[in-house]
């Protein structure tokens, strides 16, 4: 801080002092660099170290497997249309998986972030706890609630859903929450003073003024969630993933099903991608567009 | 936005009040009735009604006893007559030979004391259950006549199983089994036994005030030695698995970040005016994102093998997309004002670039990387489950062998706490680097 009272100090004062101050500025910036640097490459070495092949021997593989299945597939290029339409069940599996969970993580997160604002919650006193739970929740990372539920359940979508719902309704109550701390409290107040009941004050009273931020955020978290729901199925909990682990598994002679899959996996989640991102936009269009990073 | 006419009657107002209200109803009703539909869809199409008979009941049971609890086996080889005890019957958790837990009288007649009143008796002949409120079992192994079993009279009651070759007793105090070759008897107790140390350590059953004792006294090296290669919990292990999983999430947010920043100034229009270059990278973008971690894994597995690195860099190629995207927007909305004013004084590229631009993106630059950081250390359990490392392949051993499943809840605990440390950690340093963020602006920014 610079003392403002100070008119005696001379130009030659003031630019020593500028320049002291950005010499430190320079010093700490440069320090921090370079433990960053350190950091960086420590890490890397031991992380190469830890790994059966090193970065230097297999930097130079990376497109040899991509290439070992595009070739075989582009040889049975004719198979395409008919894996396409193989693998199609597969998919809807891992959509229907994503949209399940996200609908189930929506409601559950509705709830958690209701019960966890002041102003809106049933029971005030309980408010830390549902803020632990929802933390809790989203600390959890989805596949090991699902590896738990494949052993008791067996495998199939099933796990993979209420993994996935666990999951997002603890991400979306967090982020719920602190929509609904900027939300109005007149109309539910309006609300409670005619006599209406908890669950009408939220549905009439917050829902309509939260009910945008909410459906954009759950459509981020659909995104999210179809690549968790194709991550999960490669540990056995069914769609695209399952299928992939299959006929990756086989070897070579099924790589044009892995092309496929690999295919319909890419645009998917491209095309969810354009179209959630396109009604988010025309969501929070206005209020948020100059805020958005 | 509905327009209202001014000059309308009332009746006319009142037919748009109520076709208003019918829409209102009908959005209110109908949304949440086409989820209830749908649900119910996913709900036949996932064959949730056959889940009931799919669904392994007995082992949920298991593993969630197991996860709190555990039992030492007593063991007698019916031909040489030894016996033996184990935690667990594991090998690691095995007594010395000679050796047992004081519930159990090691003698010519092995006593051994279930709680409760439950005394089972390994005689040189006959194995015996004292069973309160029932009578006592007797059984006779022979490798003749396989397992001969005498029980009280009356009818066998559901927990006895008896068999030609087989006797199997399940009781509230333990379980007893005899085959021709062994006799086995199981009981349980609550906890996680030997965490701190295995039996061949000297410490095991000491308590705390003791190890203090003799901490202070120069064993403190010995003692975390003992409780750091403990061979049944392997904290060694554990701690380089939840290292490496951190130390993936690390490099490959970082490495990311780096890697897209420069990516990013290709892909906006205000720093770069070549409009096929702009598209190209957009695409590279866009292709790197939608590929997914998970084929990012898989592809890099090969050329990599399992290990940390190859986590890390499926996380830095597939997070370099996602950089890349929001860096790129961060860049077309800064301020050409103050890059301007820093070119007025003369400045060159570099310099415009330094002290006009960088200072302006720093923020959600950093902000960005640090939700990131915390969102991977689960990305990263993810991956070295697939992958091979981490806390996420020892977790997936655990739950392979199908029967630690003590260890399995000590790994979620851990991997709970993990995130939860990562969370908090980034939070504070976002605080501590960025004091300008107010919490509206948090609510705006994307997270993973």
């Amino acid at each position: 801080m610079t003392d403002l009272t100070a008119g005696s100090l001379t130009v030659d004062q003031i630019r020593a002092d500028y320049t002291e101050m950005t010499r430190r500025k320079r010093v700490y910036g440069g320090i921090l660099l370079i433990v960053f640097v350190a950091l960086m490459a420590a890490g890397f070495r031991t992380a190469d170290d830890r790994n059966a092949g090193s970065f230097a021997d297999g930097w130079h593989r990376i497109f040899d497997y991509p290439a070992e299945v595009l070739s075989e597939a582009w040889e049975k290029i004719d198979a395409l249309p008919a894996n396409l339409v193989k693998f199609f069940p597969a998919l809807v599996e891992t959509i229907n998986i994503a949209a399940a969970s996200t609908l189930i993580g929506t409601i559950a997160g509705t709830f958690l972030a209701l019960m966890s604002t002041r102003g809106m919650a049933l029971w005030p006193a309980l408010i830390p706890l549902f803020r632990r739970i929802a933390d809790i929740c989203r600390a959890i990372p989805e596949i090991v609630i699902a590896l738990v539920l494949i052993f008791i359940l067996g495998g199939g979508p099933v796990p993979a859903m209420i993994a996935i719902a666990i999951h997002t309704a603890g991400a979306l109550g967090k982020l719920f929450s602190e929509v609904n701390e900027n939300a109005s409290l007149k109309p539910v107040e309006g609300l409670a003073s005619v006599g209406a009941k908890w669950s009408q004050r939220m549905y009439l009273g917050v829902i309509p003024q939260v009910g945008p931020n909410y459906v954009s955020y759950a459509l981020l978290r659909f995104e999210i969630n179809i690549r968790a729901s194709a991550i999960l199925g490669f540990v056995g909990a069914g769609g695209l993933g399952y299928e992939l682990r299959n006929s990756m598994s086989w070897g070579q002679g099924k790589y044009d099903q892995a092309a496929a899959i690999f295919l319909l996996l890419f645009v998917t989640i491209v095309v969810v991608d354009q179209i959630s991102g396109h009604l988010r936009d025309r969501l929070t269009h206005g209020s948020e567009k100059g805020a958005r990073a | 936005m509905s327009t209202f006419a001014t000059d309308l009657t009332l009746d006319e107002l009142k037919a748009e009040a109520d076709r208003l209200f019918s829409r209102k109803r009908l959005i209110n009703f109908g949304l949440p009735a086409l989820v209830l539909v749908y649900l119910t869809y996913v709900f036949f199409a996932f064959d949730v009604p056959g889940l009931a008979g799919r669904a392994n009941w007995e082992n949920g049971k298991t593993l969630v006893a197991d996860s709190y609890s555990y039992k030492t086996h007593i063991e007698r080889d019916n031909r040489t007559g030894e016996v033996s005890a184990a935690i667990e019957g594991e090998r690691k958790g095995a007594y010395p030979e000679g050796q047992a837990p004081d519930w159990v009288a090691l003698g010519e007649t092995t006593v051994i004391d279930l709680k409760d009143g439950h005394i089972v008796r390994f005689g040189p002949e006959t194995v015996e259950y004292d069973i309160p409120g029932y009578g006592t079992v007797r059984a006779t192994p022979t490798r003749s006549a396989g397992v001969q079993a005498e029980l009280p009279a009356g009818d066998v009651p559901d927990w006895i199983n008896v068999s030609k070759n087989r006797m199997a007793i399940t009781t509230d105090a333990g379980r007893l089994t005899v085959t021709r070759n062994r006799s086995e008897v199981f009981r349980y107790f609550n906890g996680w036994e030997l965490f701190f140390f295995t039996l061949d350590s000297p410490y095991y059953g000491k308590s705390f005030p003791q190890l203090m004792g003799l901490a202070a006294n120069g064993e403190a090296g010995a003692i975390l030695n003992d409780f750091w290669t403990n061979k049944m919990w392997r904290h060694q292990d554990v701690a380089w698995a939840i290292f490496e999983t951190i130390l993936m999430a690390f490099l490959g947010t970082l490495g990311a970040g780096m890697v897209a920043l420069p990516l990013a100034f290709l892909a906006t229009r205000n720093f770069n005016p070549l409009r096929s270059v702009r598209f190209l990278t957009r695409r590279v973008f866009d292709f790197v994102r939608g590929v997914d971690a998970l084929i990012w894994t898989v592809v890099l597995a090969r050329a990599f093998g399992p290990g940390p690195l190859t986590g890390a860099l499926a996380i830095l190629v597939t997070d370099t997309g996602t950089f890349g995207k929001i860096f790129s927007e961060a860049l077309e909305n800064v301020d050409q004002k103050q890059i301007e004013g820093v070119q007025s004084t003369g400045a060159n590229a570099p310099q415009r670039y330094r002290f006009g631009v960088i200072p302006q993106v720093t923020p959600v630059l950093l902000s960005q990387l640090l939700y990131f950081l915390e969102s991977n250390t689960r990305s990263a359990t993810v991956i070295g489950a697939i992958t091979g490392g981490g806390i996420g392949l020892l977790l997936t051993q655990a739950i392979i062998t199908q029967k630690d499943w003590e260890e399995v809840a000590y790994y979620i605990v851990l991997i709970i706490l993990m995130v939860m440390l990562m969370d908090w950690f980034s939070g504070w340093l976002r605080r501590r680097l960025i004091q300008g963020e107010t919490k509206s602006k948090r609510v705006k920014t994307k997270t993973t």
